[in-house]
């Protein structure tokens, strides 16, 4: 485990996690937990857990995504909180 | 209020880093997960199933009940799904918009026709909301076979390397979501209805449970696969890896058709008709 990558990619979880919470809208805030969750997938790699990693880059990353935006396209694109 | 959440969230948040402090390191042989159940697992886990990916073993042999769970998990996912969103009622007065597909010219009908036109010259599509790129329509057509091809790999590969039945399974369903989305909802129904996504959901944990079930039929535990060899001409040993087979085929049956159904009744608000 190289602590340099470790690093990078924790630094980008905690900005797609936080940005995925702050924004407005909701089509970037599903975008962004994807993003969340592919780099999540990178860490079960780094980790050695790749059956993990696989689980979470086709489910979270994948068909989540697809159900969030199915689930924005038929309700309102702006969050209002 | 929001800054007492704030300041709530920091707390717990610090108190959750402070308390990492004492965990084990990563990958320390010391720590007690790693002192009783895993080495068992390393140590036997070839010699009493023949299975090389010792996760797959685990999850669906050792540790059957919880995949098992984890399935029926799902489908009752889906069957929320189901019973929240569909909708019997038809959409008010939906409008009947066709392309002709030579030229792409888009014509609305008034009226109910007396008769469908083909849907080889006139496409029926959404009213709402309609993408048509050639492009993509046809890369996401070449790319969906092979999509599909491997998802069947990792789900009868995943006793060799990563993957399984529910990684296979969510790959099987995106592939009819992506089908979904690049053409469109109506397209995707057509290649797997309502009735067909359903009924494989329920079929895949039944062939989990009924796989137990047989084990148990022939006077071993629930699960055991290993007094299944008599039935398929195998030592227990080589029985406990197909048995694990038959189990993974079922968790992916139910999961891509959860997938699908989950997908379908979500972009449609329950009427299945048209969609994202």
């Amino acid at each position: 485990m190289i602590w340099q990558i470790d690093l990078a990619v924790l630094i980008l979880v905690v900005i797609c996690a936080v940005g995925a919470l702050a924004v407005k809208d909701l089509v970037s805030a599903a975008i962004l937990f994807g993003a969340y969750s592919f780099l999540m997938c990178i860490l079960w790699a780094v980790m050695g857990a790749v059956d993990v990693a696989f689980t979470e880059a086709s489910v979270g990353a994948g068909v989540s995504t697809v159900f969030f935006l199915a689930a924005v396209f038929r309700t309102s694109r702006r969050s209002k909180d | 209020m929001k800054l007492l959440s704030l300041a709530l969230v920091i707390l717990v948040g610090g108190l959750f880093i402070a308390a990492t402090a004492d965990f084990p390191h990563w990958g320390d042989p010391a720590s007690p997960a790693s002192r009783h159940v895993s080495p068992r697992y390393i140590e036997k886990t070839m010699e009493e199933t023949s299975v090389p990916n010792i996760v797959t073993a685990v999850l669906a042999d050792y540790r059957g009940y919880d995949t098992m769970f984890e399935t029926a998990v799902v489908f009752t996912a889906g069957v929320a799904c189901f019973l929240l969103l569909r909708r019997r009622d038809p959409r008010p007065e939906p409008k009947r918009v066709y392309r002709h597909v030579a030229t792409g010219v888009i014509v609305e009908m008034k009226q109910e026709p007396a008769k469908e036109p083909s849907p080889s010259v006139f496409a029926r599509i959404d009213d709402d909301w309609v993408p048509h790129d050639l492009i993509i329509m046809n890369v996401c057509r070449l790319l969906i076979p092979f999509i599909q091809l491997f998802g069947l790999y990792v789900i009868a590969h995943g006793h060799h390397s990563p993957g399984g039945g529910f990684q296979g399974g969510v790959i099987l369903g995106a592939s009819i979501i992506l089908l979904a989305l690049s053409w469109d909802l109506r397209t995707a129904m057509n290649r797997m209805a309502e009735t067909a996504t359903g009924l494989m959901s329920a079929v895949g944990v039944f062939i989990y449970a009924g796989v137990g079930a047989l084990c148990l039929a022939m006077g071993a535990n629930f699960l055991d696969y290993s007094s299944l060899g008599p039935l398929m001409f195998v030592d227990p040993i080589h029985a406990r890896s197909l048995g694990i087979f038959f189990v993974e085929l079922g968790v992916g049956l139910a999961v891509m058709a959860t997938m699908v159904l989950i997908y379908k009744n979500l972009a449609s608000e329950g009427h299945l008709d048209q969609g994202l």
